[in-house]
């Protein structure tokens, strides 16, 4: 007789990545770093309509020290770009980048002096959510993308 | 058509200062000597039938390659004024050159003038005399040249961190 039969269901039988990564992607307390316009939809997909929460994600910390996705929303300056790199090194491994919004993609409509042209040049992003602003469905997408890639990705302890 | 009050006072009050006024549909606007835009402003906030007590805006336009119809100076400091005890404005406006873009500062009159005078520095380089803390307001210490002047490149970008993309 095998071992599973002898078992039952009283005992899961898995590997350590997976089952961290299952945590993890269940556990997202991200940091909204909110800068323009594309917070406004932030807003409507973390309240009860569209309930980010469904994901896991349901509790933003605003302390980069307590955060383990930084979500960057909203037009990125070149003044502001300091700060963005410094709140991400601030935060503790493991970390993630979501870009929302189409000014944190490529810097959007907004070709000039004063615009960082995508965070790409300043922070590493794992998920780019394009829009402007990107529908709540659209953000639920890229939370779920984001999900998958930490649930595939190597779980560093 | 009859010129409205502020504009016949000003007339009557500097001659030599106003080089041209113009009303459309209701607004009222005077081009005034540079020199004597501190004494007008005074004259009229403190006037007791004109009483103009709100800064509204204070910023500049670069006329660079304007040539319709021709500028001979550069620059032109734009200041919008409101009373609101009679509910009525004016436009008062000061043409600067390029070699010397330089106008006196309105903090003595209004406080606000502080932080649009910075701005206006900030964007276009024109230098206030007078102002407590003449610096950058919206851009950083490290930014050079003042990027709302026509020759500064659009996409002119000086990032702080980063490439130069």
């Amino acid at each position: 007789m095998a071992i599973e039969s002898a078992l039952g269901e009283s005992v899961v039988l898995t590997r350590t990545d997976k089952v961290l990564g299952w945590a993890r992607k269940y556990s997202l307390f991200l940091y909204p770093f909110v800068t323009a316009c594309c917070g406004m939809e932030y807003m409507a997909t973390a309240a009860s309509h569209y309930d980010i929460d469904r994901f896991g994600a349901g509790l933003p910390r605003f302390s980069p020290r307590q955060a383990d996705v930084l979500f960057v929303v909203g037009t990125i300056s070149h003044k502001q770009a300091p700060i963005l790199k410094r709140v991400w090194e601030q935060m503790c491994e493991p970390k993630w980048v979501v870009a929302f919004g189409g000014c944190t993609c490529s810097g959007g409509p907004y070709d000039n002096y004063a615009t960082v042209q995508g965070i790409d040049t300043i922070v590493p992003v794992d998920v780019y959510i394009p829009g402007c602003p990107p529908r709540p469905e659209t953000v639920l997408d890229g939370i779920m993308k984001l999900q998958e890639k930490i649930q595939n990705q190597k779980q560093e302890l | 058509m009859e010129e409205s009050l502020t504009l016949k006072k000003l007339r009557e009050r500097f001659p030599a200062s106003i080089i041209d006024t113009h009303s459309f549909r209701g607004d009222d606007t005077a081009v005034v000597k540079r020199v004597d835009v501190v004494d007008i402003c005074r004259f009229l906030k403190e006037s007791p039938d004109l009483s103009y007590n709100f800064l509204m805006d204070l910023t500049a336009v670069d006329y660079l390659q304007m040539n319709n119809p021709p500028k001979t100076e550069r620059f032109e400091v734009v200041y919008h004024l409101y009373s609101i005890k009679y509910n009525h404005r004016v436009r008062i406006k000061a043409p600067l050159t390029e070699a010397d873009p330089t106008i006196d500062s309105l903090t003595p009159l209004w406080a606000v003038a502080n932080w649009l005078e910075r701005e206006c520095w900030d964007m276009f380089g024109i230098r206030f005399d007078g102002h407590p803390d003449l610096k950058r307001i919206l851009l950083y210490e490290q930014f050079e040249g003042h990027p709302l002047r026509k020759d500064y490149p659009l996409t002119g970008r000086q990032p702080l961190i980063g490439p130069k993309n």
